[in-house]
């Protein structure tokens, strides 16, 4: 794509202009074919994150009228170690959201991709499987995996292990890997699609060279697989990624962000202070804080994937 | 590659300007949240004369939100809402009905929009009923109580608990801004078989029953089941614990947030540690803050366990379950000779909004609801009723032990109210902190300290 744009033959800017007075067409042009699409972006997105970000700068409980208290919301935000320690539980989570499918993805993508299997339509579907089912199904059937007589415990019993059974939701060391591990086995399928669509795309010619060279099939993961697909991996960084920090429903439906706040996280504690608590500033500030963080680490993967797309 | 990103960044950047400057603007034309949508005016002083006569009030539609939405307590309002009807043709209800959760959050939304409805139930909570109270929303109902003799139909200790100064203040006192239909009860359904084969009878005081837990847990069985996943069930054990150890006025204090208590105090502190020693001496199963909290009822219901500490409202399920093997008591007092103190109250009141065009019609009708007529009702329809619960009390089963326990409690104890009423944030707190007891991770005089810290704050305002 970008040899092409660059190969193809641009107007100068005075020919451009001059053309578009003799067509009639004033430089405000563009801007209103863009007006429709950004007048309802504006409306629907735009607007709500204005009046976000001005309600966290008032002590607001839906029913009295609001009182302006600056940044007061965030300093509270800030010295409030139950908030703050929702920020941690979220980084925890990217680790079970996007690193740890990252990785299984990586090697289920490329034995996939190597293995040339037979019925390789039919675990693609499989492995795509969690990311259609609606996520509070998925909550409720791991719920029931995880309570004490559920499978997982049963399996554990069988092995012998009785002793490491116990209430994963409810074990406040347990707790937060369990939840996170729901993620994984959701977005691992998202990330080996991805990725598979990016290794089908690498020529053939390239592992036959490799393979001529003697490399076997780690080297050749590593010298043409993984460089191949990195656009792909900042692509499935960034989605996992925001999955992990927006992650609600999961929480909501296993945890409420239980035992004691162990799996508390910001976007149910935005949800818990507005509606439960009826705190519509502080739950305003910790949605624009989490905003602010997405925008970020999004800011940043961008960075790195325009990098590794130009080397 | 790069002079054509440059150039989209160009063009992205005034977009972003554009939007920026767009969105200053509105910011600019845009008011304080509340202000414009709320009508923050001052609590309507009552009136000198109110109309009692719903025929005379001519033709008028009465919007009523409810959470009235399970089996018996559907049935009851359906009922009355025909009778009512039939009687008063002229007033027409338009009856919006929603789960208690659904309730709890839309209610504070609906009550500042132009569709409010006449009449909505409202939790007596600080966060909920203290919270309209304060914005002005609710309609003191002290001239209707008055003209048709609700403080006479009504304990204080019922009337208290939907009573409010009118500026939210104070708790418990003030006017009165709601009425309630069903009575609630928290104390020990049992099994029956169970607690005969170990050859037990009903405990008599608070140390009987210490000394069954012991013998029932060294018999091998569960003494106490719990399922305190979602964070709130646990304080209703928390609440007849704290009934054996606090005095009953200082937990009323508490549980209304008004001054006069201290959640470190020594009689505190004894509850948490009795309740930590109770979970450490395996009297609980052993997930308790992994299972949820209907998922042990029916597991109760299977045959698990010997005493389950939970509200009167469970009383359907384990009766579909156990059939005639199961009993309720509330809990045993310390002196054989008191009455019991247990946590409890009264469904959701009925409250009148301020943006009600016509309040006489709405208390005439929250008064038609819980005459006593309407009580009867609510016992045919297997409710408990808020009043005369031992006449209109079913003729067996445990369902007569649930109306017996209510009875006992309001006439002879004391009816403890929810502790999570104190304070807007209470039911988080509380909650969170009883699964940090539970599980060892709070020592009982941090689990003081956290309480009071919420409570002490909002005291001092």
């Amino acid at each position: 794509m970008a040899t092409s744009s660059r190969a193809e033959p641009r107007p100068s800017r005075l020919a451009r202009q001059r053309r578009a007075s003799r067509e009639g067409r004033s430089a405000a042009t563009p801007y209103l074919y863009i007006a429709p699409a950004f007048l309802l972006y504006a409306a629907f997105l735009l607007f709500p994150l204005v009046r976000a970000a001005q309600f966290s700068l008032y002590a607001w409980d839906t029913v009295s009228a609001a009182k302006f208290v600056g940044f007061g919301n965030y300093v509270k935000m800030f010295n409030d170690p139950d908030l703050l320690g929702s920020f941690g539980h979220s980084a925890i989570l990217i680790l079970f959201y996007a690193v740890l499918p990252i990785c299984l993805g990586l090697v289920v993508a490329a034995i996939l991709n190597r293995a040339q299997v037979r019925g390789l339509g039919f675990f693609r579907t499989v492995i795509f499987l969690p990311q259609v089912i609606a996520m509070v199904v998925v909550a409720v059937a791991w719920t029931r995996l995880y309570s004490t007589d559920g499978s997982i415990n049963a399996i554990l019993r069988i092995l012998g292990l009785g002793d490491l059974a116990r209430a994963w939701l409810g074990d406040y060391t347990f707790a937060l890997p369990a939840v996170g591990l729901i993620g994984t086995w959701v977005e691992t399928g998202l990330v080996t699609i991805l990725l598979l669509a990016g290794m089908g795309r690498t020529p053939r010619d390239l592992y036959e060279a490799a393979r001529l060279d003697g490399a076997g099939p780690v080297a050749e993961f590593f010298a043409i697989t993984l460089p191949a697909v990195r656009g792909e991996i900042v692509v499935a960084a960034t989605l996992t990624i925001v999955a992990a920090l927006k992650n609600f429903d999961v929480i909501y439906m296993t945890t409420r962000g239980g035992p004691g706040t162990s799996t508390a996280v910001p976007s149910y504690q935005v949800y818990n202070q507005a509606f439960g608590l009826g705190q519509v500033g502080m739950a305003t500030t910790i949605g624009v804080t989490l905003a602010l963080l997405i925008f970020g680490i999004n800011l940043v993967l961008n960075r790195l994937g325009d990098r590794a797309v130009e080397d | 590659m790069k002079a054509y990103l440059t150039r989209g960044n160009v063009r992205w950047t005034r977009a972003v300007a554009a939007g920026v400057g767009a969105a200053l603007l509105v910011l600019t034309v845009g008011c304080a949240p509340g202000v414009g949508t709320t009508e923050t005016t001052a609590p309507a002083s009552p009136r000198a004369s109110v109309n009692i006569d719903p025929a005379s009030m001519g033709n008028v539609t009465l919007t009523i939100w409810d959470q009235e939405v399970r089996g018996g307590q559907n049935d009851e309002i359906t009922e009355l809402n025909a009778q009512f009807q039939a009687k008063y043709p002229n007033i027409k209800l338009d009856r919006h009905a929603q789960s208690f959760e659904d309730l709890q959050k839309t209610g504070r939304l609906v009550l500042t929009g132009p569709d409010a409805p006449d009449v909505i139930e409202a939790n007596n909570s600080r966060s909920q009923m203290g919270a309209f109270v304060t914005a002005g929303q609710l309609v003191s109902l002290d001239p209707y109580a008055e003209a048709y003799g609700w403080k006479d139909r009504f304990p204080q200790s019922v009337l208290k608990l939907s009573s409010y100064s009118t500026d939210g203040k104070a708790f418990g006192s003030g006017s009165l801004f709601g009425l309630p239909q069903v009575g609630e009860v928290v104390g020990f359904y049992y099994n029956k078989a169970k607690l005969a084969k170990l050859g037990l009878s009903v405990p008599q005081t608070w140390a009987d029953l210490e000394q069954q837990l012991k013998t029932i847990k060294a018999a091998g069985e569960t003494p106490l089941v719990l399922g305190n996943l979602e964070k709130w069930p646990a304080i209703h054990v928390f609440g007849p614990l704290q009934g054996a150890h606090t005095p009953a006025d200082e937990i009323t204090n508490l549980a209304l947030g008004n001054p006069g208590g201290d959640w470190t105090d020594q009689t505190n502190v004894a509850t948490a540690t009795e309740l930590q020693d109770w979970v450490k001496a395996g009297y609980f199963n052993s997930d308790v803050n992994g299972a949820a909290y209907d998922d042990v009822v029916a597991k109760f219901g299977k045959g698990t366990g010997v005493y389950f500490l939970g509200g009167s409202w469970n009383t359907p399920t384990v009766e579909a379950a156990l059939k005639g093997d199961v009993g309720f008591i509330a809990p045993p007092p310390v002196e054989a000779s008191a009455g019991p103190s247990t946590t409890g109250g009264t469904s959701l009141p009925f409250a009148v909004t301020s943006a009600s065009k016509n309040p006489d019609a709405a208390a005439a009708y929250i008064n038609f609801i819980t005459s006593d007529d309407a009580m009867k009702v609510i016992a045919a329809k297997g409710n408990l009723p808020a009043l005369h619960a031992s006449e209109l009390a079913p003729a067996s089963g445990v369902g007569k032990e649930v109306y017996a326990a209510y009875e006992l409690v309001t006439t002879k104890g004391h009816l403890l109210p929810y502790l999570d009423y104190a304070t807007p944030t209470f039911s988080d707190t509380l909650g969170a902190a009883l699964q940090d007891l539970i599980a060892a991770k709070k020592t009982p005089a941090e689990f003081g300290a956290a309480l009071q810290k919420d409570y002490g704050d909002f005291i001092k305002g």
